[in-house]
């Protein structure tokens, strides 16, 4: 309905637009470049101006790097896994939430309580639980399940070590995950779900024609952006292996990124992984959302 | 009378269910309570319990009274409070500019914002702390900054979809009585998606609060560090000492605690209004 405006757009829009954009081109578009020039270069950071363009260097190697390769094994299984079981039991957790009845507010808030807290806390939380001696983890597998004979020492082994750090992100994820769902779910007109109980449609059959469906927006955001989140896994990995401990075998990408960059001071090879990955993180993403616009159409 | 009771028991099962996961999801947080409440001599007892023997608030008084453990607190605080309010203000207007404003090249504009939902924020530190390093920045206003632009694209867009939900009538009536885009904004639009805001408000704040990687790097002077850096050198250098790591933890999710708090009863809610929904 365009009805005649009293004012132009364009000066409006400036103005509004002005702050947001300065931010952006500062501190994200600009440096997006930048970053892109550094990885070409030797790079030295206390003078700039001396450094030497090596060309592609510093990507060939990155990519040469079993360390590197190691670090992008971690981080596929671990996104992978998490992505996975957090859509699952996100899920779950949301269609039972969805219901009217008692005590449904605390369990919303409970089930997201783990999404509040902070990444640094819950990462030493879980090294402590997962402690070799006397941790809680050992204690209930091998004394109260009796599933293991003796204390594993988690953090000594580098696959191990991917246990604690990926049951984290999915004790933490899942509250995101099923409020999300939640959202979706509720946006489903009711009338739907009346309709079809009138035709005799059982609840199964009214989740795989009418739920699964008309979720299918909600899903697409929640792939996309767990995928983003899980390929730049970076807290709970810095902390509980320490930087890659042990022998640098159990790094994610941008731990090794950040060890590259601020431990070597090799500024040139860490901005070329971080470009390496985030052309990859770009690509997944298209991906991701032309396979699920064909499945929808 | 078969279907009540067929009904009953789905009750049943489903609270069953749902108690079951509550065990999952509760235990690490109670355990990291009862910990901050143990002895230092019960840390690594066996076996662990999930009741403590004795308690104690000593470690609350050590770690509270320890490493300027206060002033973290405020710079934190400050940090996350100036963030929020910076990133709430400037992704509602770039929203509304998205939402309800007409001009050539506006859909690449949203392209281009919306490219950063996509880059990771750790991959963006090297540049950006030359940049800060350029503008003097490695202080709270150089954290503040970068947590607004880090913020600024999925807000913007979660926004658009909330303001393009506000019936455009009343819009046409502030324009009959002679009202510009500023008063559109600020007396129509804002008030009437408090609780897409709520979730905004909640996002920003939840990450200003708890940011590392960025703080790590950014953060020189010891006197400005936020809690998350605080917290983890404390843990590095008090390998064991558990409670007291436990206890500072316990205080730092106080403040996130509260926003939710306040702002949950329109998360839900909140959430189907932005762009998510079919």
């Amino acid at each position: 309905m365009p009805t005649k405006r009293r004012y132009s757009d364009l000066l409006p829009a400036l103005i509004f637009l002005l702050p947001g954009l300065i931010l952006f081109i500062l501190f994200f578009l600009g440096p997006m470049l930048y970053s892109l020039r550094i990885s070409f270069f030797a790079w030295k950071i206390v003078h700039p101006d001396q450094s030497v363009f090596v060309g592609f260097d510093n990507y060939q190697r990155a990519l040469s790097d079993p360390i590197f390769q190691r670090a992008i094994f971690n981080t596929l299984a671990y996104t992978v896994i998490t992505v996975f079981v957090k859509m699952a039991l996100g899920l779950g957790v949301a269609l039972l939430l969805n219901q009217n009845f008692h005590g449904r507010t605390f369990f919303r808030v409970a089930y997201y309580l783990p999404v509040i807290t902070s990444w640094v806390i819950v990462s030493l939380l879980f090294e402590y639980m997962f402690n070799g001696q006397a941790g809680l983890v050992n204690y209930i597998l091998r004394d109260i399940l009796r599933l293991i004979p003796k204390d594993i020492i988690w953090f000594a082994d580098p696959i191990l070590t991917l246990i604690p750090i990926i049951l984290l992100d999915i004790w933490k994820g899942i509250g995101w995950a099923a409020i999300i769902f939640l959202a979706g779910l509720q946006a489903i007109p009711t009338e739907l779900y009346e309709a079809a109980r009138v035709d005799g449609a059982n609840s199964s059959a009214q989740l795989r024609y009418i739920t699964w469906p008309l979720l299918g927006p909600t899903i697409v955001f929640l792939v996309v952006v767990l995928v983003i989140g899980g390929l730049n896994a970076y807290v709970p990995f810095q902390l509980i292996t320490h930087g890659g401990d042990p022998m640098d075998l159990t790094h994610s990408i941008l731990t090794l990124m950040y060890e590259a960059t601020f431990g070597r001071i090799d500024f040139g090879y860490g901005a070329a992984i971080s470009y390496l990955l985030t052309v990859f993180v770009f690509f997944v993403s298209l991906i991701e959302l032309r396979l699920m616009k064909q499945q929808a159409a | 009378m078969k279907r009540s009771s067929q009904q009953r028991l789905g009750t049943l099962l489903r609270l069953v269910i749902l108690i079951l996961g509550l065990g999952f999801v509760l235990l690490p947080i109670w355990y990291m309570v009862i910990t901050s409440f143990k002895p230092q001599t019960m840390i690594f007892e066996l076996p662990p319990r999930l009741w403590p023997r004795t308690w104690t608030l000593k470690n609350y008084v050590v770690a509270l009274g320890k490493d300027n453990f206060g002033l973290y607190f405020l710079n934190s605080s400050k940090v996350a409070i100036v963030s929020t309010f910076l990133t709430v203000l400037i992704s509602s207007m770039l929203a509304f500019v998205f939402a309800r404003l007409r001009f050539p090249g506006k859909e690449a504009l949203f392209t281009m914002f919306l490219l950063g939902m996509m880059v990771p924020p750790v991959m963006l530190i090297i540049p950006q702390f030359l940049v800060a390093k350029w503008l003097n920045l490695f202080n709270h206003w150089g954290l503040i900054l970068v947590y607004a632009t880090m913020n600024i694209s999925m807000q913007t867009f979660l926004l658009r979809g909330v303001f393009e939900n506000v019936p455009r009538d009343l819009e046409e009536a502030a324009l009959i009585d002679g009202g510009g885009p500023w008063t559109i904004f600020w007396k129509i639009i804002l008030p009437l998606s408090w609780p897409g805001i709520s979730v905004v408000i909640i996002n920003t704040f939840l990450y200003s609060w708890e940011e590392f990687a960025w703080a790590n790097v950014a953060i020189k002077n010891a006197s400005q560090r936020t809690l998350p850096i605080g917290i983890a050198l404390f843990q590095s250098e008090h390998l064991t000492e558990w409670g007291q790591v436990f206890a500072a933890s316990l205080v730092a999710l106080v403040p996130v605690l509260i926003i939710f708090i306040i702002f949950q009863r329109h998360f839900v809610q909140g959430i189907s209004t932005t762009g998510l929904k079919g």
